[in-house]
């Protein structure tokens, strides 16, 4: 069964206030950094997920993000997905 | 007939519950493990304050998947009162008894007081015994109670007056100061401040009272 690896980001909507990642900004003006005009805060959630193919990976893994990972009311979320590759089987000496 | 308390993984106020249910009001109550699915004989169900599930993902996102949650979306629809307090109100917006979502207070701070609390509705069961606009003082002990919700719905909760405690000073930047809201059938409250800490005199107010005597009255 091919295996897939996969992330998931989770961020709040731009409607809803992040006061972490505006207290965040506020320490990167201070540590002397320039130029920031955004900086908000989500979360990564990475997988790996076994599946007959991608579009079946895809498709169980927006379901969870839809369902659980992420909640519609105050968040969005992306999802990327590759194959995974496998490991080159080690050469015998 | 008597009153459940949940108890997840991680609740801390369960015992505060039934302290003030049993021990201030006389009320019969019951401790109900979160893996139980046996809801019978109970008029009311507390999801009490705490951190279920340690609040991993989200506050009450994990615990929406426990068996006695299962359960009580059948209790509800039966019309079996439910009043979910502080953790127990995010895991009901979480489960969709409720709509909106709590998050990260406006000034990232845990708060910790006593505050007060205008009552917004009477319609329902919980707050009849007072008016409109009557003021009440109870604890909040949070740091993600900002209620947020987009302007539909919060149309929807003022259309439906379903909007029952709004902070008289928002201490968290609550979407329109919300502090509790009902469902339409007035069945489900939740609400971030405390009603179980307000019950005895020596702790300073009994504002609690009513609204956990709401839970046995028919």
């Amino acid at each position: 069964m091919p295996s897939f690896q996969a992330t998931v980001v989770v961020s709040l909507r731009s409607s809803v206030l992040d006061p972490a990642g505006e207290a965040t900004k506020s320490a990167a003006h201070r540590l002397g950094i320039k130029g920031i005009k955004k900086l908000r805060i989500g979360k990564a959630i990475d997988l790996e997920i076994e599946a007959a193919n991608e579009l079946e990976a895809r498709r169980r893994l927006e379901l969870l993000s839809d369902r659980l990972l992420a909640n519609p009311v105050i968040e969005d979320w992306s999802l990327n997905l590759n194959h995974m590759v496998s490991p080159e089987p080690a050469e015998m000496s | 007939m008597s009153i459940g308390v949940v108890i997840f993984p991680g609740s801390n106020c369960d015992r505060d519950v039934r302290w003030a249910t049993e021990g201030c009001l006389g009320l019969p109550t019951k401790f109900l493990w979160h893996e139980t699915t046996d809801l019978k004989g109970l008029d009311a169900v507390v999801l009490p304050g705490g951190f279920s599930y340690g609040d991993y993902l989200r506050c009450g996102a994990i615990a929406r998947f426990a068996p006695v949650l299962q359960a009580l979306l059948g209790f509800v629809d039966k019309g079996g009162k439910v009043l979910g307090i502080c953790n127990g109100f995010q895991v009901l917006t979480e489960l969709g008894l409720l709509p909106g979502a709590l998050i990260r207070n406006r000034d990232l701070n845990f708060i910790c007081k006593s505050v007060t609390l205008k009552v917004s509705s009477s319609r329902t069961k919980w707050l009849r015994n007072y008016n409109v606009n009557d003021q009440i003082s109870l604890p909040i002990a949070h740091g993600e109670g900002r209620f947020h919700c987009s302007n539909d719905t919060l149309h929807k909760l003022e259309d439906t007056d379903s909007i029952a405690l709004r902070y008289s000073s928002n201490p968290n930047g609550s979407t329109s100061d919300i502090a509790g809201i009902t469902n339409v059938n007035g069945n489900v409250l939740g609400l971030m401040p405390h009603p179980e800490r307000a019950c005895d005199p020596q702790l300073g107010s009994i504002d609690g009272r009513t609204i956990l005597k709401a839970l046995m009255d028919t």
